[in-house]
C-alpha cells in the first residue's frame, strides 16, 4: 500500500456517528473541557476564595 | 470503532513481534526501554529510602534518628509518587500512541529531551534531599522552605513530564493525516489521550506554583501565601496520582486483551468512564484540603462530595467492565460453570495476570473505598493528617499503579527487548508478596489512623516532648503489623526489580517465544489490541463480575456509614 492510497471504505462509513460518538472523537473539545473543567472549578475558584479572606491586622 | 490500517505505512520503522503480532514503532521500542529501565532504578532507590520509614515508625525497632527520617521520608516522596511512576508512565504512554494505531511517534528526539529533563531534574532534587538542603517532605508546605536547586530540579522534572503530554497529542494528529486509523481510536489510546490531557492540566499548575516557590526560595519573592500554595500544589500533586490512575486501568484494559483475547462489555460505556476521569478526578483534589480553613463548604462540597463522585461513578464501570470482559471471554471459552470459574481457572501463576488482577480488586476495595470515604466532609474529619491518609494512598499507588505497571512490565518487557523474562521465580512470588505486604500496610496503616496515630511524626511515644500522649498498646500493635506488611512489600519490589533489570540488562534475546504463551494466537492480540467492536454482551451474562461489583457496592456502603457511626462516637453532642 502506497502513501497516498485511501482507505478502503466499509460499511461501518456509510452508518451514523451519534453526537457523542463525534464529542468522544474530537481530541481537541476533549482538551479544552478537560482544562477548563478543573482549571475553573478546582483552581480559580479554590484560589479567589482564598484571595477574599481578610488579612490578620498586626 | 477503530479501524486499523492493515498494512503499514513506512514498515521500515516498525518491527513486528512475533509471538503477539503487535507492531512497534522502533524508536518507540528504545523510549520504553530506557523509560522502563530509569523508572526501575528510582523505585530502587525509593523503596530504599521506604525501608528507612517503615523501619522507622515501626514502634520497636525506630531505626533513623529525626533529620534523617525526614530526609529519608522525603526522598520516599520524590522517588516513587514523582519519578518512579511518571518516568514509567511516560515509557509506556509512547507505547499506547503508537502501537494500537500502528502510528509512528511525532519527534522521538523531543521525546529523548523530555527524557534527559526528567533525568537531570530527578537527579538534582534527589541529591538536594540527601544532602539534607531540602528537607520539606513531598508536600514542601511553606514557610518549609528548601534549597532552590531543590525547586529548580522539581520544575526541570515536571517540564519534561509535560512535554510528552504534547507528543501524544501530536502523534495522534500524525496518525490521523497519515490514516493510520479512522473512526474512533482504540479505547487503549483513548485512555492515553485522557492521560495526556490530564498531563497538562497537573504540570502546569505546577509550574503554576513552584516557579514562585522557587523564587521566593532564592529571596526574590517576599512571601509565598501557604494557603494559596496548598490549593494550587493539590492541583498539580493529587492530579499527578490521577494521570496514574488513568494509565494503570488503560494497563487493565490492554492485559484483558492480551491475555484472554477479553474486549470491554461495551467500549462506548468505558470511553464514557474515561470522559468522566476527564472532567471531574482532578476536582477530587479538594479532598486534601477539606480540614484547611479559607474556603467555602460549598467549594469543597462540590467538588468532593458531588463532581468527584461522577469520577467515582467511572472506576465503578471500569471495576465492572475489566474482569466482565474477562469472564466473558473465559465463558466463551467453555468455562461456565458456576458463577467463578472463569476466575477460578485463569492463570494466577502467570505474574502479568496475578499483578494485574490483585491490582484491581486491591486498588477497588483498600484505595477506591478509602478514597471515596475520606473525601467527605465530616468523615474526613475523624481521619485527617493521620496515617489513614499514608495508608490510603499506598492503597493507590502502591497497590493499585505500581502493581499494575509491575504486571505491565512483565509483558512489555520481553514485548520491546525480544528477552526473555529473566527468574520468573521472581516474577511468580513478586506480584503477590508486594501485593499482599503493600495491602497489608494499607489496610493496618487506616487501622492505626482511626486510632489517631498520625501522619507524618517520627516518633509516636512523644519522647522529651513537652506534651505527653500516650497511644494505646493496640495503635502500637497495629502499627508494628503495618510495618512488617511494608518491608513484606518491601521484598516483592525487590524481586520484581531483580527480575526486570536482569530482563533488560541480560537476557536472552529470543527470536520467538520472549512473551509468556498467550491465551490467543498471534494477530488476534494484535486485534484486540486494536479495538473492540459493538456491546459483545448479551444479557446477563457476566453474572460473576456482577457479584463482584455488588460485594464491592455493599462493602463500600457499609464502611460509609459505620465511618458516620465512628463520627457520632468521637464527638459526642450531650
Amino acid at each position: 500500500m502506497t502513501e497516498t492510497e485511501k482507505m478502503p471504505e466499509t460499511e461501518e462509513d456509510l452508518e451514523p456517528v451519534s453526537g457523542w460518538q463525534m464529542f468522544y472523537d474530537d481530541p481537541s473539545m476533549l482538551l479544552f473541557l478537560g482544562i477548563a473543567s478543573p482549571t475553573i472549578l478546582y483552581t480559580l475558584w479554590g484560589v479567589i476564595e482564598v484571595l477574599h479572606v481578610p488579612l490578620a491586622g498586626y | 470503532m477503530a479501524t486499523i490500517m492493515a498494512t503499514l505505512r513506512n514498515p521500515q520503522d516498525f518491527t513486528t513481534c512475533p509471538d503477539t503480532g503487535l507492531n512497534i514503532n522502533k524508536p518507540v521500542a528504545n523510549l520504553v526501554k530506557i523509560h522502563i529501565l530509569t523508572a526501575v532504578m528510582m523505585l530502587l532507590a525509593g523503596g530504599i529510602l521506604g525501608l528507612g520509614v517503615a523501619l522507622t515508625r515501626w514502634p520497636a525497632v525506630h531505626l533513623l534518628p529525626s533529620e534523617w527520617f525526614y530526609i529519608f521520608l522525603t526522598g520516599h516522596g520524590a522517588a516513587v509518587l514523582l519519578f518512579w511512576v511518571h518516568i514509567f508512565s511516560v515509557g509506556i504512554a509512547y507505547f499506547f500512541v503508537t502501537t494500537p494505531i500502528n502510528a509512528r511517534l511525532a519527534t522521538p528526539k523531543i521525546a529523548w529531551l523530555s527524557y534527559w529533563l526528567m533525568l537531570i531534574g530527578a537527579a538534582i532534587a534527589t541529591v538536594m534531599v540527601l544532602l539534607g538542603q531540602a528537607t520539606v517532605m513531598f508536600s514542601a508546605y511553606p514557610p518549609l522552605k528548601a534549597h532552590p536547586l531543590f525547586y529548580l530540579g522539581v520544575i526541570l522534572f515536571a517540564v519534561g513530564a509535560l512535554v510528552p503530554a504534547f507528543l501524544v497529542l501530536a502523534t495522534l494528529v500524525k496518525a490521523k493525516n497519515e490514516r493510520t486509523f479512522k473512526g474512533s481510536m482504540p479505547l487503549t489510546t483513548f485512555g492515553v489521550l485522557i492521560w495526556a490531557i490530564i498531563a497538562i492540566f497537573t504540570w502546569v499548575m505546577g509550574a503554576v506554583i513552584m516557579i514562585p516557590t522557587w523564587l521566593w526560595s532564592m529571596g526574590l519573592i517576599a512571601n509565598i501565601d501557604p494557603q494559596l500554595y496548598r490549593v494550587i500544589f493539590w492541583a498539580l500533586a493529587h492530579s499527578t496520582q490521577q494521570m496514574n490512575i488513568v494509565l494503570h486501568i488503560t494497563i487493565w484494559y490492554t492485559l484483558a486483551a492480551v491475555l484472554f483475547g477479553a474486549r470491554p462489555l461495551n467500549e462506548k460505556v468505558s470511553r464514557t468512564a474515561f470522559v468522566l476521569y476527564l472532567f471531574a478526578l482532578q476536582l477530587g483534589s479538594v479532598h486534601h484540603l477539606l480540614s484547611d480553613p479559607g474556603t467555602s463548604f460549598t467549594w469543597r462540597t462540590f467538588n468532593t462530595s458531588y463532581a468527584a463522585y461522577l469520577a467515582v461513578l467511572g472506576s465503578l464501570i471500569h471495576g465492572l467492565t475489566v474482569p466482565g470482559g474477562i469472564e466473558l471471554a473465559q465463558r466463551r471459552r467453555g468455562l461456565t460453570h458456576g458463577l467463578f470459574e472463569w476466575l477460578r481457572k485463569a492463570p494466577w501463576d502467570n505474574p502479568i495476570f496475578s499483578g494485574f488482577f490483585l491490582s484491581l480488586i486491591l486498588f477497588g476495595f483498600i484505595g477506591g473505598i478509602s478514597g471515596v470515604t475520606m473525601s467527605n466532609q465530616q468523615i474526613n474529619m475523624t481521619v485527617h493528617n493521620t496515617f489513614y491518609v499514608p495508608a490510603h494512598f499506598h492503597g493507590t499507588v502502591a497497590t493499585g499503579t505500581t502493581l499494575a505497571f509491575i504486571a505491565f512490565s512483565y509483558w512489555i518487557v520481553p514485548l520491546v527487548t525480544r528477552r526473555k523474562l529473566a527468574y520468573p521465580g521472581l516474577a511468580k512470588m513478586s506480584t503477590w508478596i508486594f501485593g499482599l505486604g503493600m495491602g497489608t500496610f494499607a489496610l493496618f496503616g487506616m487501622a492505626a489512623g482511626h486510632l489517631g496515630v498520625p501522619r507524618r511524626h517520627w516518633d509516636i511515644t512523644y519522647a522529651d516532648a513537652a506534651l505527653p500522649f500516650d497511644f494505646s498498646a493496640m495503635a502500637h500493635m497495629i502499627m508494628t503489623v503495618a510495618e512488617i506488611g511494608a518491608v513484606i512489600g518491601g521484598f516483592g519490589a525487590l524481586f520484581y526489580i531483580i527480575s526486570i533489570l536482569s530482563t533488560l540488562l541480560g537476557g536472552k534475546v529470543l527470536a520467538k517465544g520472549a512473551l509468556p504463551a498467550l491465551a490467543e494466537p498471534a494477530g488476534l492480540v494484535a486485534a484486540r489490541m486494536h479495538g473492540g467492536t459493538e456491546p459483545q454482551h448479551k444479557g446477563l451474562e457476566v453474572p460473576g463480575s456482577l457479584v463482584l461489583c455488588m460485594v464491592l457496592l455493599v462493602f463500600l456502603i457499609v464502611y460509609y456509614f459505620a465511618q458516620y457511626k465512628y463520627l457520632a462516637t468521637i464527638w459526642g453532642i450531650s
